[in-house]
């Protein structure tokens, strides 16, 4: 059985996705250049469906908190701690949008209230189960990547 | 006691309550008058250097519905454990077969305006104390009696009873004593640390969005005046601390121990940025 087939069924067994983690850059080796990242996290395609689910979802990307985005009415509570999000992609660029999401302080400033979703510059005294992990997966942020790609008025 | 279930099952209607999606707009303009003849102060003229232009009562953030309950004793369904304090500042305990009111009689005249000015310096032990800390003085020292467990329902009745007494009164810390002002400094340093993986400080939340919802909760300025609170969303009163551990765990932090050193200081300080308000314990919160 080659390498590739095993790690696939392995996936499968334990319901993984089958993008690994050891696929995706890791949080410190993200390149941002001019408040923008180029380079996809995992090398694979974003999907939107799961991507509106990712920023709805309160355990994940819980995105909702801050954001107010008329494409998800469906939700109850929007919350207005950061911008709404209609229109975002014509405002942004997919990189800076991954960016955004990836570590908001290399995009806005040190200040910005917005945790950074794939970052390990984090707050003091870190949940003991969360040292060394970031909020989200780095395919969870091409999911809302491509997600926020479909945000135009 | 038939009262008692009465509000319980109120309280419970309410949180079940959903308002609809959150409209914007910070505090309401409202005003806060219990039983008809206590006016009490909800908005304040900040101590100096304070960072805000005005210190707000959560109270002004809350829905119409949740105000209302704090308008009046009966409906207030946190003086339902107040009550319970009453009776425990009677009750002879440890001992020295001595009870609250042994030393301190009537405690609508002894305790008027006292939950005000707590945190206070405490010489022996060279740092701040609350009311809940001061009760277990009386207890260890006084009565020959344990200390109560953080959060027992004594601790919390006993506290929110004795701050009761100072209902309306404006919140009044003294910082010339001992050494408060490096608690407040300390404390001053805690409020704007940002802590856990969501990387975030009590003024993220509390200063710099106040006024805003953050999903469905309407930031207030995170004052203190209101404690012990009774929360309809836990259907009891919930002490200063809980509420702080609260917050700490929300950033996805670990969050430190009650009476600890860090969350006397921040006690020692939120106290201070709420200077001015009217004493509300038992406040009503969602
Ligand atoms: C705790 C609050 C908070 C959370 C949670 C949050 N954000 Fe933000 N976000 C902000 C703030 C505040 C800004 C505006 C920048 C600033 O002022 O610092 C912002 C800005 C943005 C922008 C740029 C908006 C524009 O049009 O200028 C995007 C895009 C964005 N956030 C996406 C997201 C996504 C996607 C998530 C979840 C994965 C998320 N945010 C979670 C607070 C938050
Ligand atoms: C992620 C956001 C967030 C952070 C960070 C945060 N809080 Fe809160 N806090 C809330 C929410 C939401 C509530 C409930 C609504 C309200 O009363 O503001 C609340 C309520 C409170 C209350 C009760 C206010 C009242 O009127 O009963 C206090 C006190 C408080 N917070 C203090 C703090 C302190 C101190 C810190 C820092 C150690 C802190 N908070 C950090 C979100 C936060």
């Amino acid at each position: 059985m080659s390498w590739k087939s095993r790690t696939f069924l392995a996936c499968l067994i334990v319901g993984i996705p089958a993008v690994a983690a050891a696929d995706a850059l890791a949080p410190a080796d993200v390149k941002f250049d001019d408040m923008s990242v180029s380079q996809s996290l995992t090398g694979q395609p974003g999907d939107p469906v799961k991507g509106r689910k990712v920023f709805a979802d309160r355990k994940l990307g819980n995105c909702l908190a801050c954001h107010a985005v008329a494409d998800q009415k469906d939700q109850l509570f929007h919350g207005e701690v950061g911008p709404e999000l209609d229109g975002a992609a014509d405002r942004w660029s997919e990189g800076e949008l991954r960016a955004i999401v990836a570590d908001a302080k290399m995009v806005f400033s040190e200040e910005t209230v917005m945790p950074g979703f794939y970052s390990l510059n984090v707050g003091a005294d870190v949940r003991k189960n969360l040292v060394g992990k970031t909020i989200l997966s780095a395919q969870d942020v091409e999911d809302v990547v491509a997600y926020l790609a479909t945000l135009k008025e | 006691m038939k009262n008692k279930i009465i509000a319980k099952a109120t309280a419970v209607a309410l949180t079940v309550f959903v308002p609809g999606i959150a409209i914007a707009g910070g505090p309401v303009d409202d005003e806060l008058i219990i039983d008809g003849d206590i006016n009490m102060i909800t908005r304040a003229a900040p101590p100096e250097g304070h960072p805000l232009d005005e210190v707000l009562s959560g109270w002004l953030y809350r829905t119409e519905e949740t105000r209302m309950l704090e308008t009046d004793t009966f409906e207030n369904p946190g003086m339902l454990e107040v009550e319970d304090g009453a009776e425990l500042w009677n009750t002879v305990d440890g001992s020295a077969g001595k009870s609250c009111a042994s030393c301190h009689g009537d405690a609508e005249e002894s305790m008027a305006g006292v939950g005000a000015s707590f945190p206070k310096w405490d010489e022996a032990s060279k740092r701040p104390i609350n009311v809940e800390l001061q009760i277990d003085k009386c207890r260890t020292e006084e009565m020959g009696a344990k200390a109560y467990k953080f959060d027992a329902p004594e601790q919390k009745a006993l506290t929110a009873y004795v701050k009761n007494q100072s209902l309306g009164t404006p919140v009044a810390i003294n910082l010339d004593e001992g050494d408060m002002r490096s608690w407040w400094e300390k404390g001053n340093e805690a409020y704007y640390t940002r802590t856990g993986q969501l990387n975030l400080s009590c003024a993220s939340c509390h200063e710099q969005n106040n006024g805003n919802y953050i999903r469905a909760d309407h930031l207030s300025q995170g004052n203190v005046n209101g404690f012990p609170t009774y929360r309809l969303k836990q259907a009891a009163l919930v002490s200063v601390h809980n509420r702080f551990r609260g917050c700490i765990r929300d950033t996805r932090a670990e969050y430190p121990a009650a009476f600890s050193d860090v969350l006397m200081a921040l006690e020692v300080y939120v106290t201070w940025r709420g200077t001015g308000l009217s004493v509300e314990t038992p406040a009503v919160r969602q």
